[in-house]
């Protein structure tokens, strides 16, 4: 996972590049939750450009960092998830509360 | 004389997380000879890393245990068997339910078992307490009778 921050719009970019997983997720999740108490940002958006696999852990994985984004005052949003991913994200019902935006440029 | 599955793999591992990617790659990769889509793929391996990571989460609890996982191909089906000898399942009906979990605390959605059934086309559950849970999930592998399909396959190839 790698992650960036910009301060202008209080925007936190988190760029996961691993596949999703139980075994994955605990990892993830301490990286995560570092950036995001660092930073206090209003908007946290998970790329998943480079997610090729992802199962109910990662469910599990975007509820806990929305909750935690939300004690900062943040909302959370999913950008360029493959449809085999977005298909998980959607039977979750998770895309009521998340937005979920298809081909988001993220400019450098 | 000729066996009753068309062909059959067997694969016992430890019940450790960093096995829950070779458990689905390796389903994935003998599903392949029967040339399913990308999304049925996908939809296989979904569904065996959830069966699997049950077995390592909540029948041995982060114990060491061993799960095995049967793939069977018959005809156009796939059935893949995935079992444990964990601590079993107490109420099949509401383990199956949607958001249901025992391990809210680890942040389990509760999904696994939605899924297991949305992307195959039966799943089956038997469970005994102290004993183990055996899952057995079938998936029909729809030929190819798309056109266009073929056409995008065979144009992929040729460039490549
Ligand atoms: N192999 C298993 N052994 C024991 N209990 C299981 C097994 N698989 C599932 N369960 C039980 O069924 C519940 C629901 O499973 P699932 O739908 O995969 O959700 P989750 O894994 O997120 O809890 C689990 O919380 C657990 O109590
Ligand atoms: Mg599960």
């Amino acid at each position: 996972m790698n992650s960036e921050y910009k301060s202008l719009d209080k925007l936190l970019i988190l760029k996961i590049t691993e596949e999703i997983d139980h075994h994955t997720t605990e990892k993830i999740r301490r990286k995560m939750d570092n950036e995001i108490t660092r930073y206090m940002p209003r908007k946290v958006l998970f790329d998943f450009n480079e997610v090729s696999f992802m199962d109910s852990a990662g469910i599990g994985l975007i509820i806990g960092r929305y909750k935690v984004a939300k004690l900062f005052g943040g909302e959370v949003e999913i950008a360029n998830a493959r449809p085999s991913v977005k298909k998980v994200l959607e039977m979750s019902g998770i895309t009521r509360i998340i937005k979920i935006n298809d081909g988001i440029r993220i400019a450098n | 004389m000729k066996g009753l599955y068309d062909n059959e793999m067997k694969l016992e591992f430890l019940s450790k997380s960093s096995n829950e990617a070779f458990a689905r790659i390796t389903v994935a990769a003998f599903v392949s000879q029967l040339d399913p889509t990308i999304e049925e793929i996908s939809d296989i391996k979904t569904a065996v890393s959830e069966a699997v990571t049950n077995c390592i989460i909540h029948a041995y609890e982060d114990t060491d245990g061993i799960v095995k996982i049967v793939t069977r191909l018959i005809g156009n089906t796939v059935e893949i068997e995935i079992s444990d000898s964990g601590k079993g399942i107490e109420n099949i009906e509401l383990a199956r339910r949607p958001l249901y979990t025992t391990k809210a605390n680890l942040e389990r959605s509760g999904m696994g078992f939605t899924i297991m059934e949305s992307f195959m086309d039966e799943v089956e559950i038997s469970s005994v307490v102290g004993i183990g849970t055996k899952i057995i999930m079938k998936k029909k592998i729809k030929k190819i009778e798309n056109t266009t399909d073929i056409k995008e396959e065979c144009c992929s190839k040729t460039i490549v």
